[in-house]
């Protein structure tokens, strides 16, 4: 079923990932006691920011509306390389996980330089932030991917995630299970949730992510959060198809399992949100780098 | 049982990794626990002839030993010294699992060395074994805490027991005992000699020993 569903894995992402975050706020708001907002409230946020009108600075540039749209462009791009469920994505090349590497890289460029451009303090110290922690979080990603080459043989995301079954886990379980393990990690450090960075907090002097788009509004900022969302989306997808072995070959059986493993994964995060604190912002470049280890391990487990 | 050797050489890299990047001494013991579990179920599954009463005992005595009663004993000793955590280590704790990646790397390197000299050894094991043996020793100097110090101490002794028991066909269980004795002994002393040093100086800091030179 090489392409027969090619529209499944994007459909899935465009649709569905605003209710990944409605679900992890759900979580964190039972656990807490609380009814919480409803599971659909990231669309209305989307459709309401959409509405609105934007508004520029004076000191602003054409790098500053650039931002949100290019960011948004890139991670479309992405869901395009991306297999979902068994299924095969639109594109796949040998090679094509170092271009989700980089149309991340990308994305992150262009917020960085629209943060710096409004010339706030501020917004630089996010932007210092982000690049410091993600010029952590890069390798780990890289090393985990190339951990799953070795593992599976194939060379794009399509070949490694379309051959990822029960015997595959049998043959390799310590590796895979150190490549899942480093991929939650970067679930929750990409995505800056909590352990790293508490999405919900509005302190600028803890804040990373959140602190580079305060100056956006109306459509640029509803951009971001759409953008966040699919980012969420495309990180969690590259998790729960090394979890979810299941490749029957029925759309409806691998799609389903995947798309629960996608809510199960959803919950997990909100619990590990409601259970821990934000790490000290010092502790959090250890955190990344013992993450980027774990497959640095699984990758010499892999060799010997 | 490649299987579970695999296990069990994947989850001691991650307990030194572990080891290397926590900063809290209770935290560390309990890993120390897990690892001295985990090798000590190698001789179980490296034997080569049946499970006999040797084995099970080198096993058992081994588990009983790491895995329960010094970290029992480290952990009362922490209890007992007002030091709850490392603070700043002579290698920052980033620096020490970037330390950990090249040991690794130089592990494997020196254990396909060994190869040809011990060809009935498991391979897995003999990088394992030089690993926890250069990350031990890595501890001990990198370290300010005398508690942390001795968890060192026993990674080392833990990498030395796997490798003996891999390589060494046949040693006497006398020979065994008496090693466990042996660090049994040390780890008591030791305790014994942290709490004195913690008593007279109100620290553990191996560094501030500097100042006692007349």
């Amino acid at each position: 079923m090489p392409q027969a569903h090619w529209f499944f894995s994007p459909l899935c992402a465009l649709l569905l990932a605003p209710l990944l975050l409605g679900l992890i706020n759900r979580t964190k708001a039972v656990v807490a006691g609380r009814r919480g907002p409803p599971l659909l409230q990231p669309y209305r946020d989307v459709v309401k920011c959409l509405r609105r009108g934007a508004v520029y600075g004076e000191v602003t540039s054409w790098l500053f509306r650039l931002g949100p749209v290019v960011n948004l462009a890139t991670l479309v791009a992405a869901l395009l390389i991306l297999p979902f469920g068994g299924v095969g994505a639109v594109v796949s090349f040998p090679g094509d996980l170092i271009v989700l590497a980089g149309l991340f890289a990308l994305g992150r460029f262009v917020t960085v330089l629209a943060a710096l451009d409004t010339g706030s303090s501020f917004e630089g110290m996010g932007a210092s932030r982000e690049v410091h922690f993600a010029a952590l979080a890069e390798p780990a990603l890289l090393v985990a991917l190339a951990v799953l080459v070795r593992v599976t043989g194939g060379l794009s995301l399509s070949e490694i995630y379309g051959v990822v079954t029960i015997a595959t886990w049998a043959r390799a379980l310590p590796a895979l299970a150190l490549v899942a393990m480093t991929l939650v990690v970067l679930e929750l450090v990409e995505n800056t949730r909590i352990p790293v960075d508490d999405p919900t907090t509005h302190l600028e002097l803890t804040m990373i992510h959140e602190v580079m788009v305060l100056d956006h509004s109306g459509p640029d900022f509803a951009y971001i959060q759409y953008a966040a969302a699919l980012k969420l989306w495309i990180l969690g997808a590259l998790f729960v198809g090394l979890v979810v072995p299941l490749r029957s070959g029925s759309l409806w059986l691998d799609g389903g399992a995947a798309l629960l493993g996608m809510a199960g994964l959803a919950v997990v995060i909100g619990m590990v949100e409601s259970a821990m604190a934000r790490y000290r912002l010092t502790r959090v470049p250890q955190f990344i780098v013992g993450a980027a280890t774990l497959s640095a391990v699984a990758f010499i487990v892999l060799l010997v | 049982m490649p299987a579970a050797l695999d296990s069990i050489h994947a989850i001691a890299l991650v307990t030194c990794f572990a080891l290397l990047g926590t900063s809290r001494i209770g935290a560390c013991i309990r890993w120390l626990s897990l690892q001295g579990i985990l090798l000590g179920l190698v001789p179980l599954i490296t034997h080569d002839d049946g499970l006999g009463l040797r084995v099970m005992l080198l096993a058992g005595g081994n588990i009983a030993l790491k895995g329960m009663i010094f970290p029992w004993v480290l952990l009362r000793l922490r209890a007992r010294t007002s030091y709850p955590r490392e603070v700043e280590p002579f290698v920052g704790f980033v620096a020490s699992i970037l330390f950990g990646i090249v040991a690794l790397g130089l592990s494997v390197w020196l254990a396909l060395e060994l190869k040809p000299a011990l060809p009935h050894a498991p391979f897995l094991m003999l990088e394992t074994a030089i690993f926890v043996v250069s990350i031990g020793l890595f501890m001990i100097i990198s370290r300010r805490s005398a508690l942390m110090q001795v968890i060192g101490y026993l990674m080392l002794e833990n990498g030395i027991f796997v490798f003996g028991v891999i390589t060494v066909v046949e040693t006497p269980l006398l020979v065994e005992l008496g090693v466990l004795l042996d660090a049994f002994v040390a780890v008591f002393v030791m305790g014994i000699a942290i709490f004195h040093i913690n008593r007279e100086f109100g620290s553990m800091d191996v560094d501030q020993l500097n100042a006692l030179r007349g």
